[in-house]
């Protein structure tokens, strides 16, 4: 094992495993992600991303391996102690607190993850909420939202709990092309205030634009690793999607 | 603290109730103290149900569990130290409160239903343990002899009522705080979306175990005297449906978000339940609330707060 940190690695995952009785959804994948770098992962249907994803934010265990952030081993850590830890997901399915504001549902992390006194989360959350192109729905029950504000609103409030690594799960997933756009350019805002983020998406004009660095996923196995360019010209990425 | 319209109201409410038994206002009929006492009870244990079941999304269906072992620790305290009221409440709630930490642990993993399924069955076990103990009298109950008078309060009664305000008054205020402080706003995000809750670092696990602590704890306070005010406490009736089933329907018809719901819904079902059982028959009063949670749940979901809300809102 490397016993020596790297201090530029701020996620490491080593030879993780989940199974689901008799299905192995991930077969021990390796993964090391840099500081403020912007990882892809990538896959088709059913090959174990959101799997991953919720074995590094807490809320599945895996089975063997370990997940290692800023030299902090995870496991049996509880996910929102992850939170506090500086690891934040938004979630494929938009999850909104469906009774409270725009605005409330940021106050939650940023009163539960970075501990913001009462007093200044208003001028927090719309510092968030400005970024993002939401301040105007702030006091917008989360419910009404479009589906476009949806997703926007999973990524402040992600954002809200100020996590050194954002992971997004498919944030722009049944979105238009513009909007598209709109979303990677939140993205690309957030990375150059240092954010470290995953992306994991289906739209490959999305991910080949952003990422700078790619793995793939297929059945539970990491295939592929390496620049946008390598990835795409890899064979084997090519059999996992479009088979023999 | 600031003196504001709430902890006004409160203290007028507490200085009128004691005015009230002191200088015995009420002579002609001492019932009124009797039926009054039993709006008050429910009004905190709707109000505790309700920290759990409106604000964190948690359905409980074992409240007259709680509220037993509120009254039995009381019988045991009687039977041990002939221990006096003011004795009994703090212990039975504290007896409750772990209770409600153990059930808490026990059912953490469940959700929805299946959480609501346990608490059934876990006001059952408590049942049939309680039927099987002789100390605390078994199936045959247990009898207490309450003093006749008090002083200042005159009749015992009359005590035992102006000891259910501050009760009321007490859980009420434990209610509102919690609604306005971040552990409020914790369970909100709990029952909106337990998952969204902890990964933006609500510690949900925690906040559960609070939450079934602190009801426990106000239904076990709410069941402490009740020994005193019966005389003679037996399973069938300290477990009774109807406690279970008031403290749900009162909370849902009032208004679950708030903590005026409880409140409003108490006072008003348990009135009417008061009102039913001297006018027309105590078989009634599952009935009446039967209909009312029904229409209510179709035509009035936010209860009568949110109706009232709605209604201001629209008039605008």
């Amino acid at each position: 094992m490397n016993e020596i940190q790297n201090p530029e690695r701020l996620l490491d995952v080593q030879g993780v495993v989940k199974r689901f009785g008799g299905f192995t959804a991930l077969n021990g994948v390796d993964l090391d992600v840099k500081k403020g770098e912007r990882f892809g992962l990538i896959g088709p249907n059913g090959s174990g991303k959101t799997t991953m994803i919720n074995c590094i934010a807490g809320a599945l265990a895996n089975d063997d391996g370990r997940i290692v952030f800023k030299g902090i081993t995870l496991d049996g850590k509880k996910p929102n102690e992850r939170t506090r830890l500086g690891i934040s997901r938004s979630f494929q399915i938009p999850r909104p607190f469906g009774t409270m504001t725009v605005l409330e549902n940021l106050a939650i992390p940023l009163e539960y993850a970075t501990r913001t006194p009462a007093r200044q989360v208003r001028e927090k959350a719309m510092d968030i909420l400005e970024t993002i192109g939401l301040s105007e729905r702030a006091d917008h029950n989360s419910g009404s939202l479009t589906q476009i504000d949806m997703r926007r609103l999973e990524l402040a409030r992600a954002m809200a709990a100020s996590p050194d690594l954002l992971i997004s799960d498919e944030a722009m997933a049944g979105l238009s092309s513009n909007e598209v756009d709109d979303i990677l350019d939140i993205l690309f805002k957030l990375n150059e205030r240092g954010i470290t983020i995953i992306m994991i998406e289906h739209i490959m004009r999305a991910v080949m634009r952003f990422s700078e660095r790619i793995a793939v996923l297929d059945a539970g196995q990491k295939i592929a690793e390496g620049t946008p360019d390598e990835v795409v010209n890899n064979p084997e990425v090519e059999r996992a999607y479009l088979g023999e | 603290m600031k003196l504001n319209s709430f902890w006004l109201w409160a203290i007028v409410i507490a200085a009128a109730g004691a005015a009230l038994t002191i200088f015995d206002v009420i002579v002609i009929n001492k019932f009124i103290y009797f039926a009054s006492y039993v709006i008050l009870q429910y009004v905190v244990l709707a109000t505790a149900w309700n920290i759990m079941g409106g604000y964190m999304g948690y359905v409980n269906f074992g409240s007259a569990g709680f509220f037993a072992v509120g009254a039995y620790s009381s019988v045991v305290l009687y039977k041990l130290i002939q221990a006096p009221l003011l004795v009994m409440i703090p212990v039975s709630g504290i007896v409750c409160a772990l209770l409600g930490l153990g059930m808490g642990y026990l059912t953490l993993r469940l959700k929805g239903v299946f959480f609501a399924i346990a608490t059934l069955a876990m006001a059952i076990v408590l049942e049939t343990l309680i039927t099987n103990w002789e100390y605390v009298g078994g199936a045959s109950g247990a009898y207490i002899l309450r003093p006749r008078t008090i002083e200042p309060f005159g009749d015992y009664i009359e005590f035992l009522f102006f000891v259910m305000l501050i009760l009321a008054i007490f859980a009420v205020a434990v209610a509102r705080w919690i609604e306005r402080s971040k552990v409020g706003r914790g369970f909100s995000a709990i029952r909106d979306d337990e998952l969204a809750a902890e990964s933006t670092g609500v510690p949900t696990l925690k906040l559960k175990l609070l939450a079934t602590t602190i009801s426990g704890f106000l239904m076990g306070v709410a069941g402490a005297p009740f020994a005193m005010y019966v005389g003679f406490v037996e399973p069938a009736s300290a477990f009774n449906l109807v406690y279970a089933v008031n403290s749900i329907a009162m909370p849902m018809i009032g208004g679950a978000t708030t903590w005026l719901g409880p409140l409003v819904g108490a006072l008003l079902l348990g009135t009417v339940q008061q009102v039913a059982t001297v006018t027309i028959s105590s078989e009634l009063n599952l009935l009446i609330v039967g209909v009312l949670l029904v229409f209510f749940v179709i035509a009035a979901p936010d209860g009568i707060v949110g109706l009232v809300r709605k209604w201001r809102r629209g008039g605008k």
